[in-house]
C-alpha cells in the first residue's frame, strides 16, 4: 500500500475550524431566520443523485461534477447544485397542489477544481427557489428578499447586476436570423471576451446599422436609463416585452426599497442556455468572486415532467464569509476542574448552571497534563479539587 | 482606488507608454524600482509588477482590480475575468515552427511549447494527435537538440527563429496585449473602471487614425 497520506486534502476540499464554524453558524442562521419570515420553507435532498436525472438537467458543466458509480453500475453525481434536485422534488411530489411553492435550502454542493487549490470544489449554498409563479411581482420579491438577507449576514457594499436573456435572444435573432449565429456570438458573452465579440461582429456581413446595434447592446449597463437605450436597439416583440418587464421590476424594486443595490447590466450571460428570463449575480465588496447568482428558469421542470416557471437565487456560504471583516471571537466557557474526591458536587454543580443556561465543560484534574495551561483557555474556572467543602471561583 | 497588474518585460514599456498617453501620472522609474507594489495616490492607482503568465490569476483572484494582459496568456490560462478592450500594443502572434523541411514523427509527433492549453486545442482542432511537452522558455532548443518535432511559440519579429535555423509551418492566432477586469471589480468599481476604459480607449483610436 502507498504511504498514508496524512494532511492531505482532495483538491479544493477545506476543514472548518471552531472559531469559523461559529462565524459561518451565525451567518446561516440570519440568513435562515430572513428566508423563513418571508414564507420559505426549508428542505433537504440527497447528496447523491443519478447522472441521467440532476447531473444532465444541471447548469453545472459535466466537466466539473464528481461522477461514481452505484453497485448496479449506475452513474451517480456528488450534488453540484440545488436547484435541480429541488425541481426534481417540487415536480415529483410538491406541485399537485397547484399553489407557487416557496422553498429553501441551505446545503453543501460540488464542483470539481481541476486547477488550483483557490477555489473550494465543496461549499455552502444557502437559497431560496419559488416554483409556478410566472409574475414579474415573484422575481421582484426575490430580488427584495436577497437585499434583505444580504443586509442581515452584515454585508455593507453589495451590489446586483441585473439581466434579460430573452433581450439577448430577441437582439440576436432580429439581426442575426439563425439560432447558431445567435449562439456563437452569445458564447463570447458568456467567456466575458467583449474585445472577441467586437472583432467578431465587425467581422460579420451585416449593415452598419445592425453591426451598430450590436456594438452598443455592449454598453448596455449601468442605472436605469440604460434601459431607454435598450428599447431603441429593439424592435416590437419579445425584447421590448423584456425591456418593460425590466422596467416593472425595477418599479417594484423601488417600492420595496431596494432600488438603490441594482444596477442594469444587458450584456450579463451567466450560462450558455439555463436561464429563461430576468438572470442576475450579486457581488459584496471584499470578495473577488461573485457572492451569488439566480434568475428565471422557465424549462428545467419540464426535464422533470411537469412544467413549471420557477425563479430563485443561490447565495455562497463561503464567499460571504470571505467577505465579513469580522470573524467570530473563539468563545470561552466556565470550567468545572475536579478531583475524584468531590466529583458529585461537581457534577451537579454542572447540571445546575447548564440548566440555567449557561455552558460549562467539565474537567477531571488527573486528565491534565498542565492546569494552569488549561485554565487559561476557560472563561472562568471553579474548583471542586482536595476535601474542602465548598468550590472556589475565580 | 485601483490596483493594476502590469506585465513584466516586453510589454511593459508599451502598457506603460499607453496609460501616460492617456494622461495617467505614472512615476517615472516604475519598472526599475525595486517595490513591488507602487501607489500614485494622486491617480487612486496603485500599480503592481507581476510575471505576464501570472497576470490574469492576480485579476481573477480580485487581488487586481485591473491588469494588462497578453491574449497568449489569456486563452492559455482561461481565467474568469472581463476582456474590455484591446490595447493594440505588442502585436505578435503564435505560431508552429520546426527545423526546415521536416516532417512530423507519424506515431506521435512531439510539440513543445509554454503554451501546453493552446497547442493541444489547434491541434485537436485540425483533428491531428500529437503529444504536447511542456517547456517554461527557450523553446527553439527542443527540435533543435531533438526533443520535439515542433514547437508552438509567440513570434513578434521571427528573429530569434532565423537565427536558430526554424521556420514557421503555421500561423495560429494574432496577439496583442488587452486590458482585463476582475467581474466583482467591474461592478463594484464601475463608475471608476469605467472612466479609465473610456480614456485608455480614446487614446487607442487616437493612436490608430
Amino acid at each position: 500500500m502507498s504511504k498514508l497520506l496524512m494532511f492531505e486534502k482532495p483538491v479544493g476540499m477545506r476543514d472548518t475550524l471552531p472559531h469559523i464554524y461559529e462565524t459561518k453558524r451565525k451567518l446561516k442562521e440570519a440568513a435562515a431566520a430572513e428566508m423563513r419570515s418571508w414564507g420559505y420553507r426549508f428542505i433537504e435532498t440527497p447528496a447523491l443523485e443519478y447522472y441521467e436525472t440532476v447531473g444532465a438537467a444541471s447548469a453545472i458543466l459535466d466537466r466539473q461534477l464528481f461522477k461514481l458509480l452505484d453497485q448496479q453500475g449506475n452513474t451517480l453525481v456528488l450534488r453540484p447544485d440545488m436547484t435541480t434536485p429541488i425541481a426534481r422534488v417540487a415536480a415529483s411530489k410538491l406541485l399537485k397542489e397547484r399553489v407557487p411553492l416557496r422553498l429553501a435550502y441551505s446545503a453543501s454542493v460540488y464542483r470539481a477544481q481541476q486547477r488550483e487549490g483557490g477555489r473550494a470544489a465543496e461549499f455552502e449554498q444557502i437559497g431560496v427557489e419559488m416554483i409556478g409563479d410566472q409574475t414579474v411581482s415573484a422575481d421582484a420579491e426575490l430580488i427584495a428578499l436577497l437585499v434583505s438577507v444580504l443586509k442581515k449576514t452584515g454585508m455593507e457594499r453589495f451590489r446586483l447586476s441585473l439581466g434579460h436573456i430573452r433581450f439577448t435572444d430577441e437582439l440576436f435573432r432580429q439581426i442575426l436570423g439563425t439560432e447558431e449565429r445567435a449562439q456563437y456570438l452569445r458564447r463570447f458573452l458568456y467567456e466575458k471576451n467583449y474585445v472577441g465579440y467586437r472583432e467578431h461582429v465587425k467581422g460579420l456581413a451585416l449593415s452598419s446599422i445592425d453591426q451598430q446595434r450590436l456594438l452598443r447592446f455592449l454598453d448596455l449597463s449601468g442605472e436605469l436609463n440604460c434601459l431607454e437605450g435598450a428599447a431603441d436597439l429593439i424592435e416590437g416583440g419579445a425584447g421590448s416585452e423584456a425591456i418593460a418587464e425590466l422596467r416593472s421590476l425595477y418599479e417594484r424594486l423601488q417600492e420595496y426599497g431596494v432600488a438603490e443595490y441594482i444596477q442594469f447590466d444587458l450584456p450579463l450571460v451567466s450560462h450558455m442556455s439555463y436561464y429563461t428570463g430576468l438572470v442576475f449575480e450579486v457581488y459584496v465588496d471584499g470578495a473577488g468572486t461573485p457572492a451569488g447568482n439566480g434568475g428565471r428558469y422557465d424549462h428545467l421542470l419540464e426535464k422533470f415532467g411537469r412544467p413549471a416557471s420557477a425563479t430563485g437565487f443561490g447565495l455562497r456560504v463561503d464567499v460571504l464569509l470571505s467577505a465579513l471583516e469580522q470573524l467570530e471571537e473563539e468563545e470561552k466557557v466556565h470550567c468545572i476542574l475536579f478531583s475524584n474526591e468531590r466529583r458529585i458536587e461537581a457534577i451537579q454543580e454542572a447540571r445546575k448552571r447548564r440548566e440555567a443556561g449557561e455552558a460549562v465543560l467539565l474537567q477531571d484534574v488527573a486528565g491534565l497534563e498542565d492546569v494552569d495551561r488549561f485554565t487559561e483557555t476557560c472563561k472562568s474556572v471553579s474548583f471542586f479539587v482536595g476535601k474542602a467543602a465548598s468550590g472556589r471561583e475565580f | 482606488m485601483l490596483t493594476i497588474a502590469m506585465p513584466k518585460g516586453r510589454i511593459f514599456e508599451e502598457a506603460a507608454g499607453l496609460l501616460r498617453k492617456a494622461g495617467y501620472q505614472l512615476p517615472p522609474d516604475l519598472d526599475e524600482s525595486r517595490k513591488l507594489i507602487i501607489e500614485v495616490p494622486e491617480e487612486q492607482l496603485r500599480f503592481f509588477l507581476a510575471k505576464p503568465m501570472d497576470v490574469a490569476t492576480y485579476v481573477e483572484y480580485g487581488v487586481a482590480d485591473l491588469g494588462i494582459a497578453g491574449k497568449d496568456v489569456l486563452l492559455e490560462e482561461e481565467r474568469d475575468v472581463y476582456e474590455l478592450i484591446d490595447l493594440k500594443i505588442s502585436p505578435c502572434y503564435l505560431a508552429v515552427a520546426g527545423l526546415p523541411d521536416t516532417t512530423v514523427d507519424e506515431v506521435a509527433p512531439k510539440v513543445a511549447t509554454k503554451y501546453p492549453n493552446v497547442a493541444s486545442s489547434y491541434f485537436r482542432g485540425k483533428g491531428e494527435q500529437v503529444e504536447i511537452i511542456k517547456l517554461n522558455g527557450s523553446i527553439e532548443l527542443a527540435p533543435m537538440i531533438g526533443l520535439a518535432d515542433r514547437i508552438v511559440d509567440i513570434v513578434s519579429t521571427g528573429r530569434t527563429l532565423k537565427e536558430n535555423g526554424l521556420v514557421e509551418y503555421e500561423t495560429i492566432v494574432d496577439i496583442t496585449s488587452r486590458l482585463i477586469v476582475n467581474p466583482a471589480s467591474y461592478r463594484l468599481k464601475d463608475k471608476e473602471i469605467g472612466q479609465l476604459v473610456s480614456r485608455l480607449a480614446e487614446t487607442i483610436a487616437e493612436k490608430a487614425v
